[in-house]
């Protein structure tokens, strides 16, 4: 009986992606959600510009690639026109937490009833890592060679707790996929983000803290290690906004 | 066809798109088009359609692009500093090839500039706006019966081509009010099996992309493209002639400056000068046969722009600088009057006997 | 019983399952280069392995099938 094999929402193109990059990690669970959710044939997503910019190629179901930025915009779109069917983007930090902060709060204000996988690994992959917009203070990157400093460059985006401050989003959760526990955590997460779109309840977005050993510099076991030591204290896992729940409570 | 109901440029566009099976509208409050997002906001919910004021112009060409990609009719307006907001994602739209309908109703640049008409967005317009090898097929109407029909005309041709349209108004046009007649026709379905709708498990997924990290592939996109705007130029030109077929001097212009124009033209007549007119409806692809076929016959040529001078390129190119092309132009928000342009053709006259 | 196979060609060496692994049953090839010019992971005692997964799980290119 086979156990763990690769979800069918996976095409066989093999990933681009740098040897222990988290992506591959991410797009599985996205795809084994879709797969368990029987939503696969109803699902269009939209890659962003990045490092994921070639997820349109990896995703067996229908695929937009959007602008920089822009994708919450374009999911917003789809949506509208098609409610009946599961609409995701997957971005990355620089994509969705710098030129892409305006279509991300306002997608998440009017709660459209959209899932986005939101991937912080503090740094901009694709162009050669350059300082993002969840770079660490002090952190290193080709952008801030002498470290992060707050005093110019300013503090770290902490999207989960900044967009959970609003009325709209039904759900917003922080994962990582740093341990065989936290992959399992970041799944349950992934799936319930899209279990939310399908009985129409809105906005879900799940934050992954993930890694980029290649400009982080480092072996992918000790990206991991330092994901763990320096991105959680910074970046606290857990379920930051969760509408249903609350209302539930209150009842 | 339907009665004549008196209606402003702006919902006039707004409601011909309505007919032409548009269920989407996406769009950014800017003076002076705002009455088509007003329009829209109060029909669409009644009619089953979407309405969603963006948080930005750029957020708004998004959610078309997005809708676009699903193979629906989708619409968004601006006015010109918002359209300069929008040209990334309609660059995106273009190479991607979906069809959808972007409505400039011009105003004053560059910058914020001001809120009265215009015709500056012309080279924008026609020449690109964002970046890459491509075009739009931009549509200038001249009346609000104009605006209802090619309103109707782009979404058409977009489909046929799988290409965005711009309509290219004006604020005079916009606010305007004039009798219209909608049609009472259904649009015709369209076929767009490249759409994504979900595969449902049917067929291989959809992709909608503009990205082609090889350069041999982009460059061989580019060329199929550029076939099918040669096709474009071929076929679907259009422009009016007046009283051009004894003229000897022939002024060039469209929007509301033909307006002004055609009385200027009425008047030269009268005063026995052989004046003629021809109005491009199309900018892109722009009438060079008509142009190039004027400059046999005429003595020379006067743009009249609402701008410091952009389409009297193009009347230089299509006529291949036969005959001398001079421009009689106000801008900034500024209109040219019947007796300007008059002026203008008198001169014309007198240095090309 | 138990079985891990690792469609080596995908595996780009990049050592995550060797540390999820429990049993240490998995080890990079030192003697192997793969198509895509990697040294792949590969098990080094199939008898051991508990299909626990962990392997799979933290695998970033869906090379390992697990079965029971």
């Amino acid at each position: 009986m086979v156990v763990f094999e690769k979800p069918k929402a996976l095409t066989d193109a093999p990933f681009h992606y740098c040897p222990g990059c988290t992506h591959g990690i991410i797009h599985r669970l996205v795809a084994e959600a879709l797969d368990e959710l029987g939503v696969t044939g109803k699902a269009v997503g939209v890659a962003p510009v990045g490092c994921a910019v070639m997820a349109y190629n990896y995703f067996a179901c229908d695929m937009v690639e959007a602008a920089h930025g822009r994708a919450p915009a374009v999911a917003t779109g789809l949506k509208r026109c098609m409610p009946e069917n599961v609409i995701f983007t997957y971005q990355g930090d620089g994509d969705l937490a710098s030129i892409g902060m305006a279509e991300t709060v306002h997608s998440a204000t009017r709660n459209e009833n959209i899932t986005i996988i939101f991937v912080n690994n503090a740094i901009y992959g694709m162009t050669g890592g350059q300082m993002a917009p969840t770079s660490l203070p002090g952190q290193v990157t080709q952008t801030s060679p002498y470290g992060r400093d707050v005093a110019t460059a300013g503090y770290p985006v902490k999207v989960s707790e900044m967009l959970s401050t609003l009325d709209g989003p039904e759900y917003i959760e922080r994962v990582a996929v740093n341990s065989v526990k936290n992959v399992k955590a970041a799944k349950k997460a992934i799936k319930k983000a899209f279990q939310n779109q399908i009985e129409g309840k809105g906005f879900s977005l799940i934050e992954v803290v993930s890694t980029c050993p290649t400009n982080w510099g480092m072996t992918p076991s000790n990206a991991l290690k330092w994901l763990e030591e320096n991105m959680l204290p910074y970046y606290p896992l857990g379920v930051y906004k969760d509408r249903s729940a609350a209302k539930k409570e209150d009842e | 066809m339907a009665e004549k109901v008196l209606m402003k440029g702006n919902e006039a566009i707004a409601e011909a798109a309505i007919k032409a099976g548009c269920r989407h509208y996406f769009g950014y409050p800017i003076t002076p088009q705002t009455e088509i997002a007003a329009y829209m906001a109060k029909r669409m919910p009644k009619i089953g359609g979407t309405f969603l004021q963006a948080e930005s112009e750029v957020s708004a060409i998004n959610m078309v692009y997005g809708v676009a990609g699903a193979g629906f009719r989708v619409m968004t307006s601006s006015s010109s500093p918002g359209v300069s907001l929008k040209q990334e994602g309609i660059s995106y739209i273009a190479g991607a090839d979906l069809p959808a309908l972007i409505v400039n109703v011009q105003r004053g640049g560059p910058g914020l500039g001001g809120i009265q008409p215009s015709q500056s967005d012309y080279f924008q317009a026609t020449k690109g706006g964002g970046h890459g090898d491509y075009h739009l097929i931009v549509l200038a109407p001249a009346s609000v019966q104009e605006m209802a029909d090619l309103t109707i005309k782009a979404f058409d041709l977009a489909d046929k081509y799988r290409m965005p349209t711009m309509l290219l108004a004006d604020g005079t046009m916009g606010q305007m009010m004039e009798p219209v007649e909608l049609p009472d026709t259904p649009p015709a379905e369209v076929e767009k099996p490249w759409a994504v709708r979900g595969t449902e498990g049917k067929r291989t997924h959809n992709i909608i992309n503009s990205l082609y990290l090889d350069p041999e592939l982009l460059e061989k996109t580019n060329f199929e493209r550029f076939e099918r705007y040669a096709e474009i130029e071929e076929k679907e030109a259009m422009s009016e002639s007046f009283m051009m077929e004894d003229a000897e001097y022939c002024v060039v212009a469209f929007g509301i400056a033909a307006r002004v124009a055609k009385n200027a033209v009425v008047a030269a007549r009268k005063q026995g000068l052989k004046v003629g007119l021809i109005r491009p409806i199309t900018l892109w692809p722009f009438p060079k046969k008509v142009l190039a076929e004027a400059a046999d016959q005429v003595k020379g040529f006067l743009s009249v722009e609402l701008s410091m001078g952009q389409m009297i390129e193009d009347i230089k190119l299509a006529t291949a600088c036969q005959k001398p092309v001079e421009l009689c132009c106000r801008t900034g928000g500024m209109i040219p009057s019947p007796e300007q342009v008059l002026e203008s053709i008198e001169k014309l006259a007198k240095e090309n006997q | 019983m138990a079985k891990v196979t690792f469609n080596e060609d995908l595996c780009k060496g990049c050592g995550l399952c060797v540390d999820a692994c429990p049993k240490k049953i998995i080890a990079i090839a030192k003697d192997k280069i793969n198509a895509k010019g990697h040294s792949p992971a590969e098990i080094t005692d199939q008898e051991k392995c508990i299909a626990c997964a962990f392997c799979a799980t933290m695998c970033p290119d869906c090379v390992i099938t697990v079965e029971k």
